[in-house]
């Protein structure tokens, strides 16, 4: 079966300054792998990279067997979140629409496609479990309600790699974890090759195959349990971190040079090239 | 003009108007107007257009009135200049967050200019201050039969790219990122929906006037978004209200003394109005049903 992504020696950049580089991993169909790092690490370049949408520094990517953007169509991507507009007055059911025929010239005809149509986005609401809200507009809908429509959007044309860029932000605890567990189950069972940025580790931790630690230019990649320890961590971020396991199975990683430090580095390397990566 | 008077049988009183082919020319020509403006409406609105689409409006201003001074077509250069406009917004990169702010005071300035510009020219030219007032607050007057074709060429042109790329419009305009990576041509579609919007607001101002385009293009759309959310539906609905709007208002404009502008705009306001009033009934309604429906797991969150 062809690799989801294979990435040979990948770095990229923004504008001139290096984000990462030396990353080497293949990705499989019915895998999920986190991209984990601190605020500025490039995570969300790296799956801008993925869709062709931002250009590669040196190494080779491969995605579903072709180059970056070829195949966009077979990828389901979920940007990092915005606020919708709560005065939009769109359907949910609208949105998920989107994903199966929004690239499509002209108006659909009524009839049997329109049918299956139909039959298709209730069946991938239903799927995410948005059935309750799906009718009402979206600007009305809490961020967990949006979340799931959106991930049924991106669902919509039976993708072969899911790219999701901080999903479970914003959510509270319970609906982190219902997500979470939505979308391991989407992987495993529609053997979909899931590719997550995330901020914190655990939601999605019990369904996780891979990780892909992006920190200080450099990267980490393995299961999570070589990956997430306290000697990689440590090497990788340049500082004394420590993980440590409690008794539920949940990470906690003390030490982590987090926002502060690296957010104010990543402002002043940009701000003087208003070309560079500021146009998310 | 012979003795006009309201009647309550209707159809005489349509008679009465259609009896002369200025009226005819203008429901002709604000019919066709009031469909194209609705549907370019309601993209205006969902992509918050609405100071642009005001910004085209009055660049046509000084173009008609320069037209005007220089002895060629109003419509024309009230078109070219619209157009024009609506170019350089498109060509110009995107602005966001802080540039964004930048740069709505300079089109709210350079607006502000276009519109002295307009007054200047209208006062070399040998036009008299009607001209300026149809100009500015729109007109049922002197619409003539080969304006009618015009706007019908320019209609079905309009119409038949609407109706092209009405799904990748509508998916660019909600979620760009996401359309773009799904291969949908959001920076064309963005540049050609502005161009044609540029279009469709010189050819509404032939009736609304530059300064009461919003009349038809963002009050029938805003309204039909109330009222649905539904994106075809309210599509429909608009072109419904803008067309029942200008019917109504060039009736009330033939049997009243008072001018077209006002009419069209007050009607299409007290429409929003009571949308808005039948929106806010819905909504308490939809809310105080809502509560039992939802799973216990999401009702802890955000609101």
């Amino acid at each position: 079966m062809t690799p989801a992504l294979v990435m040979t020696d990948v770095a990229v950049r923004a504008g001139r300054r290096l984000l990462w580089s030396g990353l080497t991993a293949q990705l499989q169909p019915g895998e999920f792998t986190a991209v984990l790092g601190p605020n500025g690490a490039g995570k969300s370049t790296l799956i801008k990279a993925v869709l062709g949408l931002h250009p590669l520094a040196a190494g080779r990517l491969t995605v579903l067997g072709g180059a970056p953007g070829e195949s966009n169509r077979e990828i389901g991507y979920l940007p990092q979140r915005r606020s919708v507009d709560p005065t939009l007055r769109v359907r949910g059911i609208d949105i998920v629409r989107l994903g199966l025929d929004g690239h499509r010239y002209g108006l659909p005809l009524p009839g049997r496609g329109a049918r299956r149509a139909a039959a298709e986005v209730d069946a991938l609401v239903e799927l995410v479990g948005a059935t309750g809200w799906a009718h009402r507009p979206v600007g009305e809908l809490s961020g967990g309600e949006q979340q799931r429509l959106l991930i049924a959007q991106a669902l919509a044309r039976r993708p072969r790699l899911l790219l999701l860029d901080e999903p479970l932000d914003a959510l509270d605890l319970a609906n982190q974890a219902a997500i979470a567990g939505l979308i391991g189950r989407i992987c495993t069972d529609r053997q979909v090759s899931v590719v997550m940025v995330a901020h914190d580790v655990n939601p999605i931790l019990p369904y996780l195959d891979r990780v892909l630690y992006l920190a200080n230019g450099r990267v980490a990649t393995g299961p999570p349990g070589a990956v997430i320890t306290s000697e990689t961590l440590t090497a990788l971020l340049g500082a004394p971190i420590e993980v440590l396991s409690t008794a539920d199975g949940r990470l906690v990683v003390v030490g982590q040079p987090e926002a502060p430090h690296l957010h104010s580095a990543r402002h002043r390397d940009e701000a003087p090239q208003p070309g560079g990566g500021g146009r998310a | 003009m012979p003795e006009v008077s309201f009647g309550p049988n209707l159809l005489a009183d349509l008679a009465q108007m259609w009896s002369l082919p200025f009226m005819v020319n203008a429901f002709r020509a604000g019919t066709l107007v009031a469909v194209l403006a609705a549907l370019a409406g309601y993209f205006v609105v969902l992509r918050r257009q609405t100071f642009a689409a005001h910004t085209l409006s009055v660049v046509g201003f000084p173009g008609a009135t320069a037209a005007a001074w220089l002895g060629w077509s109003v419509t024309g250069g009230y078109l070219a200049a619209s157009v024009a406009a609506a170019a350089v917004f498109a060509l110009r990169p995107r602005a966001t967050g802080r540039r964004q702010r930048a740069e709505s005071a300079v089109i709210g300035t350079a607006a502000a200019f276009a519109l002295a510009c307009g007054f200047l020219f209208s006062t070399r030219s040998q036009g008299s201050v009607d001209g300026t007032t149809a100009l500015l607050f729109g007109s049922v007057l002197g619409i003539s039969t080969g304006q009618v074709v015009t706007l019908t060429w320019l209609a079905v042109v309009v119409l038949v790219l609407l109706t092209v790329v009405a799904r990748p419009l509508l998916f660019g305009s909600l979620d760009p990122v996401v359309a773009r990576a799904g291969g949908v041509p959001v920076r064309l579609l963005d540049a050609g929906f502005l161009v044609t919007l540029g279009a469709v607001i010189a050819m509404t101002a032939q009736i609304t006037g530059a300064l009461l385009v919003f009349a038809l293009l963002v009050l029938p759309a805003a309204t039909a978004q109330r009222l649905t959310a539904r994106p075809l539906r309210a599509a429909l609905v608009a072109v419904a209200i803008a067309v029942a709007t200008t019917w109504v208002a060039l009736t009330a404009t033939f049997y009243t003394p008072y001018p077209v502008g006002f009419w069209l705009a007050d009607l299409a306001f007290a429409g929003f109005v009571l949308a808005t009033g039948v929106g806010a009934v819905r909504g308490r309604w939809h809310r105080s049903g809502r509560v039992a429906a939802v799973p216990a797991m999401v009702v802890g969150g955000t609101p």
